[in-house]
Parts: C-alpha cells; sequence; structure tokens
C-alpha cells in the first residue's frame, strides 16, 4: 500500500503549488478550528448548568412550614404550623417503601463561631446521619455524624470546607474544638460539597444536641428526604403530593393551603432541567454539524477548483501513460493528506486555545470549555471521509475527461 | 508500424453531426518520417488525435504495430500510449511546477521505474537533446527552442515504437523551428518512426514523405527528394 514514489509524486505537488495547499487547508482548518471552539463554548455552558444543579441530590424532597391561609376545620388562618419528632416517625411509617433516605433538620442562621480569636458566621443545622448523602456531601477528613452522636447528644460538628479555611487557616481543623455561641464542639468531620463555596459553609451537628439546644420540647424546622430512586418523575412527583396531602390532613390544613406545609420536589426541577440540557444538546450537535458541513462544502469547491486548474495537466499526465486509477488515486491522496494534516491542526489550534480560555469565561457562564476524545476522532474521521469524498467526484471527473479535451483546456 | 484502412470519425454538433475523417487508408512502416499537411480543419488533428489513441475512430481499422486497436479502455489506452508511443505539442505541454529533468521523467514514473534509475535515464535523454545543464530548470526559466528540446526528449525517454508530434514548430521562430526539426531528423536517422503534423510547407519538406488531407480525405501522398526523388502519386 505504501509507495514512495507515489507519495513523493504527491509531497512534490503538494509543495510546488503552495498557495493552493495552504488554500485549501486554511479551509479544513478553519471549520475544525471553528467546530473545536464552538463546540467546547456549548460544552461550557453545559457544564456551567450541571455544576449549578448538582449541588443536591437530584431525587430529593424538602419540607417547609408556615402559617395557614385558609381557616379549616373550625381552626382560624394564620397558625403557625410546627413538626415535631412525631412526624418524623409518621413520614417513615407511612412511606417505607418510597423513603430511601431521611432526616429532620433544624436550622440557625448568623450562628457566631470562634476558634483562637478568628470568628464568623455561620449557617448551623442539627441533622441525622442521612442529611449527607442528601446534600451530596463529600467527606474529606475525619466522619460525618453518626447514629450514636445523635443518642449520646454530643457536642461534635461536621465543618464545611470554607468553614476549615476561615477559621483555621491552612491547618487541619479535625480534634480541635470549635465554639457557638458559648459552646464548645469537637470537630469530627470536614466535608465539601459539589454544590460549591456556598453549601461548604455549613455547620452540621447532631439532630438531638441542637434541638436541645435551641428549640423547646421536640420541635423540628423541616425534613429532607430523597426517595427510592427506581421511581420515575412521574411516581416522584405522586408520592410527593400523597405525602402533602397527609401531612396537612394530620396538622389540620386545608388540602388547598399552599403556604402552611410546603413540599419542594426537585423532580419537578430536574425535569426542567433535563429538558433545557437536551436543547442545549440538540443545540450544540446542530452548530457542531453545520460547521462540518459548511467545512466538506469549502473542502468540495476547492476541490473542484483545484481540479479544474489541473485539467490540462491531467492531460498531460495521461498522454504520458496515467491510467485513470493512478490519476484519482493521485487526486485523492492529496486531498485526504491535507484534509487529514489540515484538519488536525486546526483541531490541536482549537483544543490549546480552550486550555488557554480555561475558566476565563466563568462570568459568561462558560465553565471549562472542553471538548470529549471522542468528538474529537469522531471530527477527524468525518473529515477523512469527507475529504476522500471531496476529492472522489472530481477526481473521478478528471479521470474521466478525454485527454484531448483536457490538453486543449487553456 | 501504422496501418490504417478506412478510418471514419465524426463528431457531434448539435443534432447533427460532422464528418471529419471520410474513410483514411494510411500505411506508415517502421523508421519513416512522415509528415500530414492540412489547413486547419482538414482534419489532421483529428488523425493524430486517433492514431495517438486520445481518441477513438467511429469506424474502419487501425493497428498499431501490428496490433488491432479496438474496444480500447481509458487504461489499456494509456498503457499503450506510455509502451509505444511519444507525444510532442504545439504547446510543449510540460508540467509548469517540475523541472526539466521530473518533466523528462515522468512518462518512466507510470511505468513504474524506480526514482533513480528515471532520473538517471532522464539526465542521459536531456543530454541527447543538449540541455543537460538546464536539468533543473522549471519551464517557466527555460526559452520556447528549450522547452520543446525537453518534449522531446520526454516522448523519447520510454524508448517508443512512433514519436507524434503536433505542429511541433507552431510555438517557434523559424531557427528554433528549423534545429527542432534538425534534432527530428537525427532521431528518425536512428531508426526512430516520427510522424509529423504541420501546415508549414517548409517544414513538411523536411520530412521523408507528405501526405496531404483535405477535408477529411487524403488528395496526395509522396515521397520529398530528401532521400530520393521518385514522387508517389495516389
Amino acid at each position: 500500500m505504501f509507495d514512495l514514489d507515489r507519495w513523493q509524486e504527491i509531497f512534490q505537488t503538494i509543495s510546488k503549488n503552495k498557495l493552493r495547499t495552504a488554500l485549501s487547508g486554511f479551509t479544513i482548518a478553519f471549520a475544525i478550528l471553528l467546530f473545536t471552539l464552538l463546540f467546547g463554548i456549548g460544552n461550557g455552558l453545559k457544564h456551567t448548568f450541571e455544576k449549578n444543579f448538582a449541588g443536591d441530590s437530584e431525587n430529593s424532597v424538602y419540607i417547609n412550614s408556615g402559617r395557614t391561609t385558609k381557616p379549616y376545620k373550625g381552626l382560624q388562618s394564620g397558625r403557625q404550623i410546627q413538626f415535631r419528632n412525631d412526624d418524623s416517625k409518621f413520614l417513615n411509617e407511612k412511606f417505607e417503601n418510597e423513603i430511601q433516605f431521611f432526616s429532620p433538620s433544624i436550622q440557625r442562621f448568623n450562628v457566631q463561631a470562634t476558634y483562637k480569636g478568628e470568628q464568623n458566621r455561620y449557617t448551623i443545622r442539627g441533622v441525622y446521619p442521612d442529611y449527607q448523602p442528601l446534600e451530596s456531601a463529600v467527606i474529606q477528613e475525619g466522619r460525618f455524624l453518626s447514629y450514636l452522636d445523635i443518642e449520646r447528644r454530643s457536642k461534635v460538628v461536621a465543618i464545611g470546607r470554607m468553614v476549615e479555611k476561615d477559621l483555621f487557616g491552612g491547618y487541619s481543623a479535625l480534634g480541635k474544638n470549635i465554639n457557638l455561641e458559648g459552646i464548645s464542639y469537637k470537630v469530627i468531620g470536614v466535608f465539601n460539597d459539589p454544590g460549591g463555596d456556598n453549601d461548604e459553609r455549613f455547620i452540621y451537628a447532631p439532630f438531638s444536641t441542637i434541638q436541645g439546644v435551641y428549640k423547646e420540647n421536640d420541635e423540628v424546622d423541616m425534613f429532607g428526604l430523597t426517595y427510592n430512586s427506581k421511581l420515575s418523575a412521574d411516581q416522584a412527583l405522586a408520592f410527593s403530593n400523597l405525602l402533602t396531602i397527609m401531612l396537612k390532613e394530620k396538622h389540620k390544613v386545608d388540602p388547598r393551603d399552599q403556604s402552611a406545609i410546603r413540599v419542594y420536589n426537585y423532580a419537578e426541577g430536574t425535569k426542567n432541567v433535563q429538558q433545557f440540557m437536551m436543547v442545549l444538546n440538540v443545540i450544540i450537535l446542530f452548530i457542531g454539524i453545520g460547521t462540518l458541513v459548511a467545512g466538506i462544502i469549502g473542502i468540495s469547491n476547492i476541490m473542484v477548483y483545484i481540479v479544474k486548474e489541473r485539467t490540462k495537466e491531467m492531460g498531460i499526465r495521461k498522454a504520458l501513460g496515467a491510467t485513470p486509477k493512478s490519476i484519482i488515486s493521485m487526486i485523492m491522496l492529496e486531498s485526504v493528506f491535507i484534509t487529514a494534516i489540515a484538519g488536525y491542526s486546526g483541531l490541536l489550534i482549537g483544543v490549546f486555545a480552550l486550555k488557554a480560555i480555561g475558566n476565563g469565561l466563568e462570568e459568561y457562564w462558560i465553565v471549562n470549555p472542553s471538548v470529549e476524545t471522542y468528538v474529537v476522532i469522531g471530527a477527524t474521521i468525518v473529515l477523512i471521509i469527507a475529504g476522500t469524498i471531496a476529492g472522489y467526484i472530481p477526481a473521478k471527473r478528471a479521470a474521466e475527461i478525454k485527454p484531448i479535451e483536457a490538453l486543449n483546456d487553456e | 508500424m501504422i496501418k490504417i484502412e478506412k478510418l471514419h470519425k465524426s463528431y457531434p454538433i448539435g443534432k447533427d453531426s460532422l464528418h471529419v475523417l471520410k474513410g483514411l487508408d494510411l500505411h506508415i512502416k517502421e523508421g519513416e518520417f512522415v509528415s500530414i499537411m492540412g489547413s486547419s480543419g482538414s482534419g489532421k488533428s483529428t488523425l493524430l488525435n486517433i492514431v495517438g489513441l486520445l481518441d477513438v475512430h467511429d469506424e474502419g481499422y487501425y493497428y498499431l504495430n501490428g496490433q488491432l486497436i479496438e474496444n480500447l479502455d481509458e487504461k489499456k489506452a494509456a498503457i499503450l500510449r506510455n509502451k509505444f508511443l511519444g507525444f510532442i505539442f504545439q504547446s510543449f505541454n510540460l508540467i509548469t511546477y517540475k523541472n526539466a529533468l521530473e518533466n523528462v521523467a515522468l512518462p518512466l514514473y507510470y511505468q513504474g521505474m524506480g526514482r533513480k534509475e528515471r532520473q538517471k535515464i532522464a539526465l542521459q535523454y536531456l543530454d541527447k537533446v543538449g540541455l543537460k545543464d538546464r536539468a533543473d530548470h522549471l519551464p517557466s526559466e527555460l526559452s520556447g527552442g528549450e522547452k520543446q528540446r525537453v518534449a522531446v526528449a520526454r516522448a523519447l525517454v520510454t524508448n517508443p515504437k512512433v514519436i507524434l508530434a503536433d505542429e511541433p514548430t507552431g510555438a517557434l521562430d523559424s531557427i528554433t523551428s528549423h534545429s527542432v526539426m534538425e534534432l527530428l531528423k537525427e532521431i528518425n536517422r536512428e531508426g526512430m518512426t516520427v510522424f509529423v503534423i504541420t501546415h508549414e510547407e517548409d517544414i513538411a519538406e523536411e520530412t521523408d514523405r507528405i501526405v496531404r488531407l483535405k477535408d477529411g480525405v487524403i488528395i496526395s501522398d509522396e515521397k520529398t527528394n530528401n532521400k530520393n526523388n521518385i514522387k508517389v502519386s495516389v
């Protein structure tokens, strides 16, 4: 297959016709460069959305309470609904099969935290160990809260990465004691959160401990849970609707009251985000294919022009004994060679440009613009195939033209 | 070497067809130096194209080197051209981006000969036409006469059976024309069959045999006095 002589002939043609080579090479390189950049930037947009919606488990449900807005069963409106520990028990018993992780939560904002003179204000949450998967928090050092901590009402906390950074500088917070409004807690773990910096400014303590410190008796602020991930989006919505109805019933809230008990199911949001992502994917695909098609048309035009320009040369070659096959293979190898080299350089430039951009365009919602390896390889293959086809059609025509007509071509 | 019997060729022009060659009979023996004379439209170029396997005839028989030419596809024609025929054109038809040596070596490339051997042989033929020192010049750096000498070397390089020259001096001044004709004569003296097409009387006079063509028929076929004075009338 590899015929040194043939390649020497091709290299000579390419190098002796620099303008022509540069022109067709530029078209291809530019098309691929654009393709890579657009694709990369599209992916950057995608990454932004993924990042913004990746903060919490996709199958999570949060339940909050508020004041009633409608009178119901002889009760006046404006009544504050208060969740209690028995609501935890109620939900877990009623929805044993649907619930995967469950945690009641008590939340205090702007709690002053102090460590050796460093101080700052954070949100402190009293939760169950199940809260960790709910928030998608990842322990990077130590451990998260345990049921033993809940049972013993231990004064321990798991702190976010940003809390550690603020209060402990570059040092590890593990095993140190921090002071939260006059009470000393031992740091048992440091976590990070894919949801970003804000989610890493939380302090988690055992639910029972916080309930004892900040609440009377058995009051609960809210519930967080994840449902069995086998449920479809529709099943999940049906589950949360039923849950809402039952909770309203239990607390004597009008079923139409939207503010006394609020259930937020991420499934709704997830559905929208997924649809949006799909549209974005289609747009990216469309742009990518469009650019490639433009490049293919460009190279085809140039090939037609090149073959036209070389008609006479083809005639000479044929008169000297070139077979149609040798003409076709010469033009095609040339075309494939230029396409592959130029396409690859366009790709390299594009990938490096994307690397250089990096996260510099974050404020325009473009995070880590990049192209996947399979896209890169796919585009190159498409180009080589396109180069072959773009070369083949005019090459075949050139090979079929009668040498005498070619020679008379001026 | 070349034998033509009742050769017909027409070209379609719109709905009509133009009958260019009307039953030619011609026999050229090995080692002859023949010219075809005729004004434009006489069919001489068409004849050369058919003889040169650049075009196909409609009717009649054409034997090249004893081989009947029929049902010729492009590939077979290309191989026969490469093996038996050497072309010299009015407009030289050198490849512009190849130097003299590479132009001469090109037919050998299509024979599948290796690069070094190609160049060695090509250089011998360039030497033969007196252009050895111009081997690395591009056609644009050569004079008209030099270009045609390169073309002659290229036609000779495969050691063909017949040299076909289509108005070889048409683009040259009279002095250069004469020297190119001298070169062709010398080649002929070495035994090569040379077939020249021209419309210039004095060029035709330099060959050994003149075939006159008019409106697609041969009107005369006579020996010139270059070798002997015998005139043959048809």
